[in-house]
């Protein structure tokens, strides 16, 4: 296996995931499974090849920094799980 | 009269509208009929808006009435649920958006919304448009109506088996490495993903976003190539939205295919492709070549590392996409949170299925200090070798051709176990989202009783051509007649 346990852990981390204990075995065979499939791109010879980031090379448009959007905020939070008073409720983050 | 409205396309039911035969009213109440006795077994909608439809419905015939009919008027339409819809439930088929109620509509459902059409309901698909097959859902798979216990593909299945099954003419989906194209060649369907940039992305819950395109499921070219009149063209809500000005795609439909260029790509004819569907698109291609067209082989050297191509890129766009559902501002919330980190793990661990953790997993590894030029650098690299070798072949062809699936449909459950045999049905399609071009399948055939797909890639904005060659093709053959038993 190209991950171990440990490894699949540290990414599930960074990737603020939190996974359940019978689902890290299974992560980590699948994982491993998908690493050395795309593993196969380092026998293409890419010295001097620009990186592609958008289908036409293009740049992104930009456009005036102004207000386009009303205030919609009460629309917008009727989906939210918890707010009080317009604000987003989270755990306390500073003791 | 009304019995068989059901069963006409776009177009037919257009025609019929415009000269009274029956109203839009008529045709949801028939068709919300079908999905009433059908969605049970097919499982292909997340939400029914009956309710809704039928409001539309009296005021576009109330619009008709009063000469204010707009293109796609009192027509029906089904939206996959990736498709935010004001004031209606939108899931992305995913745990993690089971209760989110959009607060807006995305650019494609109000063009056509404001184009007159009714829209009956959103339709399932595999988790965030994460899959092949339609199992990766929240809310289970989607049955072919061709064979309940095969996959109808995915990602966009559901819209897929509700073309088929004749509860809806048509249906929007989207396409990141084949959602569309699979999906129609498995259900006998047609589907069509425009070039990347021609229909604007706004409100379509992103996947990864250099990749991602909306397109539609129809039962002929001719409504395809109607609907992308009404979605098409520039938004400045999208940033890579491409401003072009848009054609009149059915009336570029009927020219003759004498003298045009149709490419075969060797490859896609060697072992991995079933021999059956080879037989099916080597007869399309020979009808192709009957109606004028001159045949040329072409090589596409790089087009083999495609798949693991966009297995790094896709997944290092989808881990960036998806860090927007924190449980915070809308979507599921895990109970209990210890902190704020701890709310961040638990929200996401629990509002995300397998499959889509594991991209982001491997997304976040190829992205991550170490890894990222071995992995997402090279790979970006390679899409640019992979889209080189097309830019050169349209050098020499108008489109490129051959099977939109290297199978039929498979039995739900055939290849969940392994996630590469999986991302391998999208082998023929992912090459055009890599390089960003057009794309379509057309029915060409059954094998064993299931529907066989061609292929056909367009060059870059070169959708004319492409439908007018699907078109002429279809002209020839009546395999989009085709109708799954129990279902006519």
């Amino acid at each position: 296996m190209s991950l171990d346990k440990n490894q699949v852990q540290h990414i599930a981390t960074l990737a603020r995931l939190r996974l359940a204990e019978g689902e890290s075995a299974e992560t980590v065979e699948k994982l491993s499974r998908i690493v050395d499939f795309v593993d196969q791109l380092s026998q293409a010879a890419t010295d001097d090849v620009v990186p592609m980031a958008h289908p036409f090379n293009e740049t992104q448009r930009l456009r005036a920094d102004e207000v386009t959007e009303t205030d919609d905020r009460d629309h917008f939070q009727e989906n939210a799980p918890a707010v009080s008073d317009g604000l987003y409720l989270v755990p306390k983050v500073i003791e | 009269m009304s019995q068989d409205l059901h069963l006409q396309t776009l177009t037919q039911l257009a025609v019929g509208l415009g000269n009274g035969t029956f109203s839009s009213v008529d045709i949801t109440e028939a068709l919300l009929d079908r999905i009433e006795s059908h969605n049970g077994a097919l499982n292909a909608f997340i939400t029914v808006t009956a309710e809704q439809a039928l409001a539309d419905a009296q005021r576009a015939d109330a619009a008709r009435a009063s000469g204010n009919a707009g293109p796609l008027n009192g027509l029906p339409i089904v939206h996959k649920d990736i498709f935010c819809t004001r004031d209606v439930l939108t899931t992305c088929a995913s745990r993690m958006l089971e209760n989110f109620v959009s607060p807006y509509d995305a650019t494609v459902v109000r063009r056509m919304a404001e184009a007159g059409a009714v829209m009956l309901g959103k339709s399932n698909m595999d988790e965030f448009a994460m899959g092949s097959s339609n199992e990766t859902s929240y809310f289970g798979p989607v049955m072919n109506p061709w064979n309940l216990e095969c996959s109808p593909g995915g990602s966009s299945g559901g819209s897929a088996a509700a073309v088929a099954a004749r509860l809806t003419p048509a249906a929007t989906g989207t396409d990141t490495g084949g959602s569309i194209r699979q999906p129609a060649a498995l259900t006998g369907t047609v589907g069509l993903k425009p070039t990347y940039g021609r229909v604007s992305r706004y409100g379509m819950i992103a996947f990864a976003s250099s990749l991602d395109q909306a397109g539609v499921i129809t039962r002929s070219t001719t409504d395809a190539a109607m609907l992308l009149g009404v979605m098409a063209g520039f938004d400045e809500r999208d940033s890579t939205s491409i401003n072009q000005p848009v054609p009149d795609y059915v009336a570029g439909l009927d020219k003759s295919l004498k003298g045009l260029r149709v490419g075969i790509v060797r490859q896609h004819f060697d072992a991995g492709l079933d021999e059956n569907c080879g037989v099916a698109v080597k007869e399309a291609l020979a009808l192709l070549e009957a109606q004028g067209a001159i045949l040329t082989e072409v090589d596409l050297p790089n087009l083999e590392l495609s798949v693991p191509t966009y297995y790094v890129v896709a997944p290092a766009e989808c881990s960036s996409n998806l860090s927007r559902f924190d449980g915070v501002r809308f979507g599921h919330r895990a109970k209990d949170a210890e902190d704020l980190f701890d709310l961040y793990c638990r929200s996401r661990g629990e509002g995300f299925g397998a499959e889509v953790k594991r991209r982001i997993m491997t997304g976040t590894y190829v992205l991550s200090a170490g890894y990222y030029d071995a992995y997402y650098l090279k790979a970006q690299q390679v899409r640019q070798l992979i889209a080189d070798d097309f830019r050169k072949a349209f050098a020499d062809v108008d489109v490129i051709a051959g099977s939109t699936a290297p199978t039929p449909a498979f039995k739900l459950g055939a290849k969940t176990d392994d996630p590469i045999t999986m991302y391998l049905s999208d082998i023929y399609t992912i090459g055009a989202n890599l390089a960003g071009l057009p794309g379509i399948s057309v029915p060409c055939g059954l094998v064993d009783g299931l529907p066989v797909g061609l292929h056909l890639v367009g060059a870059h904005f070169g959708e004319e051509t492409l439908l007018n060659c699907a078109h002429q093709y279809e002209q020839a053959t009546d395999w989009n007649d085709a109708c799954p038993e129990g279902y006519q």
